[in-house]
């Protein structure tokens, strides 16, 4: 008998429990997949495609399911180094075959040879060229990520990738300290 | 956390932990008056002299302007105007040297001075009591006045913060080697930084003041006491020789006790520190009209024959005024602008002097040995000792070489003052202010990539979404259009017109009776010949 009270106990708990669990899973569902939203957030968002695929958050999601984390050009060892922290794999050098890290670029429109086409708009994944049909274009310099990806549709090779300018507000320091030293002098 | 205001009242002066006593060499520059530098033939005027953004150039080249003149309006974002120095012609707007660690360019206005030094000034504010609080503001703005102590933050811009103020701290302590800008501007102006502590005092609509004086200034010291007993309002603060007494959170700990929370203000303990240049300055705006066009420079060294401390006109060239100095070049010249433990090795003498520039240092060999090599960290602790912010310096370094900016950030780097006690003390003369000064500039610089980076996902998102919904849009129209077509065909055939459907039916069975007739053609054919 108490062996007969002992199974309905259980069993009406796990029920108990079975619905619970049940009602969290659909009152607390998770949109998307969390890790590729933190994936994402380490990646440059440069949108260049170099690792394959056609953005940052595409290449977030095969992260996500397994892909290689080196195949990030722009973002370079920094970027792979956070990843490897991130997801607990090991640090792999980067994989040449996506391209290697260069310094920070934007694209400048030579505009005098700009015909119009509006191909580099339609190929620019921020929205960082300003333009009409038959009209001039211009890069918008500071939303532009350094893509590459308006050179290669420009019919007459008026895009030029130039490295981003050292400004006084962004310059690196790099100087020689200036220390005192207690000398001997007639002067004190 | 509040301050001890009885206590400050009753003239208690407290301590900040660590400091160091370089030697002081202040007697090299502090014996004569402030001697009026003369007129250079060319000026070069940075448009950013502040820490905020440049103003918008409203002068072109070729115009004639007057000394006093603003040379730029200010804009947004803490923007201060640029003034003409002299009277004289713009030559040049263009990129140009600026006085800045890197060496690089940045817009300067060129201007030849035609000789006359005609100046211009603002009506004067007499009786400022009488005015508003934001038409003084307004005119210490328009005089282009930024903190004269090194940092050039907006004065008006800090006063203009509606906060309980509890005291006004006057920053006269100078406490780096070889400076004797302010000492000399304090023996001989002091009326004139009174009543420019009075105006910032009607300004914070706060009625004290600690003015704090460095124990080795005693001439500076004597002229506030003999002034000082009409008014009641300022109190004198001397303070004992320490490096860096001078630096604002310390001064408010040797003040008032208390320590400036981490990346807070002043303002968060009731208090605004400015430096005596600054009240010099705000008198002249106020009282005089005169827009800061000249400040106190020391030019001190043992390769100048006449060190000491000149009224120069902004924009006057390093070369310009270390020529009238007596300028003795060695072939390894350094010339550093600021003093020993935080100025700068200036890339060519063409850089101009600017607002925040109050000195130029010009050591021999011997007084200043260029760096020796570095060489390994023995854990001394001897950095940490002297580290006024009480930061581990030792730590740092390790961290600022591996690049750990999470770990930087836990050992607070960002509350160096860079005042470069560290580095002073460090047996194995590590540099060890230029790794917090890189590293400081490059988590600056990855936040910004930080900021960059999301702004770039955001448009990459808002573009996908665009062409997605435009492909839906596409999709739909084409949907309503053959829909139309459709209804319209129907209404028509509604209408008694031929129905195209009936046109199609009849052309199919056309077609299947042509089939049909050849079929039984052939039939017919093959019968025939079967017949045969």
């Amino acid at each position: 008998m108490s062996f007969l009270t002992a199974l309905i106990i259980l069993g009406v708990l796990a029920l108990i429990f079975g619905l619970i669990l049940g009602f969290a899973a659909v009152r607390f569902h998770v949109e998307g997949d969390p890790i590729v939203e933190q994936i994402d957030a380490l990646l440059p968002q440069t949108q260049c495609g170099q690792c394959g695929y056609p953005g940052c958050r595409p290449y977030a999601e095969a992260i996500a399911n397994g892909e290689e984390i080196n195949k990030c050009p722009p973002g370079g060892e920094t970027t792979i180094k956070n990843l490897s922290e991130l997801l607990g794999v090991e640090a792999k050098p980067l994989d040449a075959a996506h391209g290697t890290e260069t310094v920070k670029k934007v694209a400048v429109i030579r505009e005098d040879e700009c015909i119009g086409c509006t191909k580099c708009i339609q190929a620019c994944p921020v929205d960082a060229i300003l333009g009409a049909a038959k009209h001039m274009h211009t890069v918008i310099a500071h939303e532009c990520t350094g893509c590459d990806l308006c050179v290669e549709p420009c019919p007459v090779d008026c895009i030029d990738m130039v490295p981003v300018p050292v400004r006084p507000d962004n310059w690196q320091w790099d100087l020689q300290q200036i220390p005192v030293r207690v000398v001997e002098s007639g002067n004190e | 956390m509040t301050i001890a205001i009885k206590e400050i009242d009753s003239g208690q002066l407290w301590n900040f932990p660590g400091g160091i006593h370089p030697p002081e060499r202040k007697q090299l520059s502090n014996q004569g008056s402030i001697t009026p530098l003369p007129l250079a033939q060319t000026f070069t005027i940075p448009i950013k002299q502040h820490s905020g953004a440049a103003g918008d150039i409203i002068v072109a080249v070729g115009d004639r302007v007057l000394g006093g003149q603003p040379l730029t309006h200010a804009g947004l974002n803490n923007g201060l105007p640029v003034h003409a120095p002299t009277s004289g012609t713009i030559t040049a707007i263009a990129a140009g040297r600026i006085a800045h660690p890197s060496g690089l360019a940045d817009t300067v206005i060129t201007l030849t001075a035609d000789g006359e030094d005609t100046l211009v000034t603002m009506p004067p504010l007499l009786d400022y009591r009488e005015h508003g609080r934001s038409e003084l503001l307004e005119r210490i703005k328009q005089a282009g006045i930024a903190g004269l102590g090194g940092a050039g933050f907006p004065t008006a811009q800090k006063l203009a913060l509606q906060r309980p103020i509890e005291y006004i701290i006057i920053n006269g302590v100078e406490c780096e080697p070889y400076i004797t800008a302010d000492d000399c501007l304090m023996r001989e102006h002091a009326q004139t930084i009174i009543d420019g502590i009075e105006i910032l005092l009607h300004l914070a609509g706060c009625d004290k003041a600690l003015l704090a004086i460095e124990a080795n200034k005693p001439e500076a010291i004597a002229q506030f006491e003999q002034l000082l007993p009409q008014h009641p309002q300022i109190a004198l603060r001397v303070v004992p020789v320490k490096y860096p007494s001078g630096g604002e959170k310390q001064l408010i700990q040797l003040l008032t006790g208390q320590q400036v929370p981490s990346r807070g203000l002043p303002l968060d303990l009731g208090l605004v520190v400015q430096n005596v240049g600054t009240a010099y300055a705000v008198a002249r705006a106020v009282l005089a009209g005169e827009p800061l066009i000249q400040r106190v420079v020391t030019v001190t060294g043992e390769q100048v024959s006449q060190p000491g401390n000149y009224w120069v006109r902004l924009g006057t060239s390093v070369a310009d005024l270390l020529a009238h100095c007596g300028f003795q070049p060695t072939p390894t010249q350094r010339v550093i602008m600021g003093g020993p433990m935080m100025g700068f090795t200036l890339p060519d003498l063409a850089v101009p002097v600017v607002k925040i520039t109050n000195c130029i240092l010009v050591p021999s060999h011997a007084e200043l040995p260029p760096a020796g090599p570095e060489m390994n960290c023995i854990r001394c602790g001897a950095c940490a000792d002297v580290c006024p912010a009480q930061l581990l310096p030792q730590q740092l370094q390790w961290l600022a070489k591996a690049k750990d900016y999470d770990g930087l950030e836990q050992h607070h780097l960002f509350d160096c003052i860079e005042c470069g006690a560290c580095a002073y003390v460090c047996p194995s003369e590590i540099p060890l202010v230029h790794y917090y000064r890189k590293a400081k500039a490059e988590v600056r610089q990855l936040a910004r990539e930080k900021v960059k980076s999301e702004i770039a996902r955001e448009r990459f998102e808002a573009r996908q979404e665009r062409l997605e919904r435009e492909k839906q849009e596409r999709l739909e129209r084409h949907r309503l259009a053959a829909e139309a077509r459709k209804r319209a065909q129907a209404e028509a055939v509604a209408k008694g017109a031929d129905d195209p459907q009936d046109a199609i039916q009849a052309a199919i069975a056309r077609a299947k009776a042509r089939k049909a007739a050849q079929a039984a053609a052939a039939a017919k054919q093959s019968d025939d010949e079967s017949n045969v």
